[in-house]
């Protein structure tokens, strides 16, 4: 084995830290797309066929986007944003624009699954369109949102191994440059079981929460 | 009080234009049971979504205790809103909440302080016999339970008005009994103006003072209950009736009708309030020298007045037939000859 653990731990604390905040950013943008991809929606709250129209192609052109090339075509917004495009710290950007739009898809999948009579009971009762997303959407589909960023998390975890490629760092990146581009199978079968172990460890924790919250 | 004036309303589906209300006229009273019934499609449920504006008439008005709703801004039909209560065919409960923070929703909406909140909800949660329910959440409870919960729900904010959409129409008739029996107490205790559509003839029955029968977005027929049970004028209102009153005859007593011979006439006498009250019949065979036999016969109770009808054979003599029927006449009870043909 070329590695030692002392750099299989410093990895595996740069994809932590890769997933955690572009998990946070990506959802602080995905969320409110989410929203407004269900609100503006033929028939809904908020209707407005011209954003919504112009908001879901926007999304599906991100979504279309292969992560590798959007990798790359990301560095001019990467260094504009960190400054660099090398490190933990640039790979966030592109994970962010890989996953931001992948969660508001989700986010508004979960959405439309609330009961319309939801909605119409808490119109009835006279509640504004923000009382109803804050008040009856969100709480009504927060288990399946639970579920939905876990699917997020995990997509994050996949793809910030493959930021490794572009000097992310993390467990990906000394996957390729050890076990892939110098044929250490030691290094390699080491990392990939930890990313399964992280990828199990997710799940479960993802199908705790949302059972618990469905529960009470 | 709810008064709609000539209120359209047409959907457009792929270009084409389908009128769902074709000019309402009603007027519904404060403090009335009113019923509305149809068949799906009839139009009853895109009429009860307008009263709280669920759906926008293409044109009319609706007239909620005085204020035109559909010439006020979006902001101030919101506030009025919170006097019109809903309780929906399914319910529409929040699952991720407890019944107690179901029944508190309008009153969180509208800011009501804590305190007052949980007052509030313990005496409806009181009222509709859950006071022991409050922290289940609606999967464990039965439907009945669920329907309870919106009822306690719309009545939070003591509205002056409670619109039914198909209330008990997912519920089995025990449960609807039941539930039917809150609405009624509701508004003997609140005095509340209570709408309600349905396709169950069962439901008018029970509790409506008034019934309108709509059909192809028009009402077809209106008055109050007993007058259209006792005598349906539309063929729709008559099918409707005949769902619950049981007026047809069996084929049995047609058979019987089809063989009779000269000797015997076959009538039917409707009853109606008082005289339902009395000894008709063994008063004909002791004044009269006649046979009296019952070959069929309903009698129910429509807004605590008897009502019925009885088929019944007379075996005599033509003079001694005719003069018990002059008998009746003149007691003023409906008396019609029913001949082989007839239903």
């Amino acid at each position: 084995m070329l590695v030692n653990s002392e750099q299989i731990i410093s990895a595996l604390i740069e994809t932590v830290q890769m997933v955690a905040f572009s998990l946070l950013f990506s959802t602080i943008l995905g969320l409110p797309l989410g929203i407004l991809l269900v609100v503006t929606r033929k028939g809904h709250l908020l209707q407005n066929l011209p954003f919504f129209t112009v908001l879901n192609g926007i999304i599906n052109i991100f979504r279309s986007v292969p992560f590798i090339i959007l990798l790359v075509a990301m560095i001019p917004v990467t260094r504009l944003i960190v400054g660099t495009s090398i490190g933990t710290a640039a790979a966030v950007v592109p994970l962010v624009f890989y996953a931001g739009p992948y969660i508001a898809r989700l986010i508004e999948n979960s959405l439309l699954e609330v009961d319309p009579g939801v909605i119409e009971a808490a119109e009835a009762m006279g509640a504004t369109p923000g009382q109803i997303i804050f008040k009856f959407l969100i709480p009504e589909a927060l288990s399946s949102l639970v579920l939905a960023l876990t699917i997020a998390t995990i997509g994050l975890v996949g793809a910030s191994a493959m930021a490794g490629a572009v000097g992310g760092g993390g467990i990906g990146d000394l996957a390729i440059t050890y076990g892939y581009q110098r044929f250490d199978t030691v290094t390699m079968m080491i990392t990939v079981a930890i990313l399964i172990v992280m990828v199990q460890g997710l799940q479960s924790l993802g199908n705790i929460a949302a059972k618990k919250i469905r529960r009470r | 009080m709810i008064e709609f004036q000539n209120l359209k309303k047409v959907y457009e589906s792929g270009g084409q234009q389908v009128a769902a209300l074709n000019g309402i006229d009603l007027k519904i009273n404060k403090g009335e049971i009113f019923g509305v019934i149809g068949f799906s499609g009839a139009g009853k449920s895109s009429l009860i979504r307008c009263v709280n504006l669920l759906e926008r008439p293409t044109s009319g008005s609706v007239i909620v205790d005085g204020h035109n709703l559909t010439s006020m801004s979006v902001k101030e039909v919101r506030e009025i809103k919170k006097n019109i209560g809903m309780v929906f065919q399914h319910f529409n409960l929040l699952n991720s909440k407890t019944v107690f923070a179901n029944v508190a929703m309008p009153l969180t909406l509208a800011k009501v302080p804590k305190e007052a909140v949980k007052k509030r909800v313990q005496e409806l949660l009181e009222f509709v016999g859950l006071a022991d329910k409050a922290d289940y959440y609606p999967d464990q409870l039965s439907g009945g339970q669920k329907q309870r919960v919106g009822i306690a729900r719309a009545l939070a904010t003591q509205p002056s008005i409670l619109l039914c959409d198909e209330a008990t129409s997912a519920l089995d008739p025990q449960t609807t009994s039941s539930i039917l029996q809150l609405l009624k107490k509701i508004k003997n205790e609140y005095n509340i103006t209570i709408l309600i559509i349905t396709h169950e003839m069962a439901v008018i029955r029970e509790i409506c003072d008034r019934v309108a029968v709509i059909e192809a977005g028009k009402i077809i027929e209106d008055g109050t209950v007993f007058d259209v049970f006792s005598a349906p004028k539309t063929q729709t209102a008559k099918n409707f009736v005949s769902t619950v009153m049981n007026d047809q005859l069996p084929n049995s007593i047609k058979e019987i009708i089809q063989k009779h011979d000269g000797m015997q006439r076959i009538f039917r006498i409707n009853f109606v309030g008082n005289s339902a009250g009395q000894p008709l019949l063994s008063e004909l065979a002791k004044q009269f020298d006649i046979h009296i036999n019952v070959l069929f016969g309903n009698i129910t109770e429509l807004q605590g007045t008897p009502f019925g009808n009885l088929i019944v054979e007379f075996q005599g003599s033509d003079k001694e037939v005719i003069r018990a029927l002059t008998y009746i006449n003149q007691k003023k009870i409906s008396i019609k000859e029913v001949n082989s043909h007839a239903s």
